[in-house]
């Protein structure tokens, strides 16, 4: 009946009820259906399933490989920024030292010459004190002479008549006073 | 062919919408008789398939890219997809039947797919097809459970742990249950293809009246993307089924 159905739809041109329900073109479509999964799974695992696998796992050690190398260039980095600073410091100490011997230096430079200038000054110095007190005293006894003519010429002047050694006497007990 | 004679019958008769003329089973070459290995439009377009399925994985893999191309991350993506969801559901051991799932996933996918190309036939839409391939899984699951578990699968459905009491009624009902699934199984799939083509053919064969024509155009291409929608939802559901019955053979008992 079902094979009839087929062949009025077939001749007819048009469907009778369900076309899935006619169970004589079931065995058709079965085979077919065999055929084209068969198909599909040789074409799957002799050639797209294992090429997609592998080109996977490919990309998967890829990323690894290259997760490791960034990992192994980040340490490199990571040491030659502790060489760097290192160094850097190692730059700064050596300059410290350099700056400390450089102040050292003339330090004891600059003592010597201050030393040698308060000796320099100190002789000066001494030599004028000696001058000043010879020039003082130069004076003073210019000033006891001076003393001693003048009042005898006062004395003189007055009508006085003076001795010269008594005169003197009084001045000079007069400038002591 | 088919879309003339509609045509010209609907000149003759005013209105004439007949869905079900898609699904009709002819022979490529001529002659009305459709033997087993006739050529027909379900070779033609499972033929289709194959070409489709092996220019996507075969083809736009070809490169074997580590930076692939668009077409390969398609084919990896549903590679990854398919690979995972087998790993998921049925565990490790279930890791090599994974070329079996794949080859169903992907077969359903470009049938259902393809039958959404206008004047297309959709080997998914018969009953025919989908409970062969619910019946390769049930009997694939089923003697692979008893290879692995030998009479232990019978455990599966002997619920443990349910009071004794109850456990023969449960039995029975997971026994019952146990042989709805290839049914359920191939007619949700079949079901669904047809019921979608079907009525995108109602809605269309309104067309003729000129004064619902543009809200006709409109239905049709709100439902298409329903039916792509389905033609995806559907070859997944499948292949989700396909690993969670076999997981059951795999991974031996689990109530």
């Amino acid at each position: 009946m079902a094979t009839e159905a087929t062949k009025a739809a077939g001749q007819g041109g048009e469907a009778v009820g369900m076309p899935q329900l006619d169970f004589s073109t079931w065995p058709n479509q079965i085979f077919w259906l065999l055929v084209t999964l068969v198909v599909i799974y040789l074409l799957l695992t002799r050639i797209a399933l294992p090429r997609i696998g592998a080109v996977l796992a490919d990309r998967k050690g890829a990323i690894t490989n290259d997760l490791a190398a960034a990992e192994e260039l980040k340490q490199k980095a990571l040491k030659a920024e502790k060489a760097y600073n290192e160094a850097l410091a190692q730059a700064r100490a050596d300059a410290a030292k350099i700056v400390a011997e450089a102040r050292a230096g003339i330090q004891k430079d600059l003592d010597a010459a201050l030393a040698k200038a308060d000796a320099q000054i100190a002789a000066k110095s001494a030599e004028s004190e000696g001058r000043i007190t010879e020039i003082r005293d130069g004076a003073l006894a210019a000033v006891t002479e001076v003393a001693k003519d003048t009042a005898r010429e006062i004395v003189a002047a007055l009508g006085g008549k003076a001795d010269a050694r008594s005169v003197a006497a009084a001045v000079t007990a007069r400038l002591k006073g | 062919m088919g879309a003339n004679r509609v045509t010209t019958e609907g000149e003759s008769s005013g209105f004439a919408i007949h869905p079900m003329d898609q699904f009709v089973i002819k022979p490529l070459f001529g002659g009305t008789e459709v033997y087993w290995y006739t050529v027909t439009n379900v070779t033609l377009w499972m033929a289709i398939a194959v070409l489709c399925i092996a220019g996507l994985l075969v083809l736009g893999t070809r490169r074997r890219a580590i930076i692939p191309s668009r077409t390969q991350s398609v084919a990896e993506m549903i590679y990854g997809f398919i690979y995972n969801m087998v790993e998921e559901v049925t565990g490790h051991d279930g890791v090599k039947y994974f070329p079996y799932v794949m080859t169903l996933f992907l077969f359903i996918l470009f049938a259902n797919l393809l039958g959404l190309v206008p004047t297309s036939f959709t080997t998914t839409s018969h009953v025919a097809v989908t409970v062969t391939l619910a019946l390769m899984v049930f009997l694939g699951v089923t003697i692979l459970g008893f290879i692995r578990n030998g009479i232990g699968f019978l455990s599966m459905f002997w619920v443990s742990s349910a009071p004794l009491a109850v456990r023969p009624i449960l039995a029975v009902i997971e026994v019952i249950s146990y042989f709805v699934r290839p049914v359920s199984h191939s007619i949700r799939l079949a079901g669904n293809l047809m019921a979608g083509h079907a009525v995108i053919k109602v809605i269309a064969g309104f067309a003729s009246l000129a004064v619902v024509s543009p809200v006709v155009v409109g239905a049709v291409a709100a439902i298409y993307g329903l039916e792509l929608l389905v033609a995806v939802v559907q070859a997944y559901v499948f292949t989700i089924l396909t690993c969670v019955y076999l997981r059951d053979a795999v991974g031996g008992a689990h109530h």
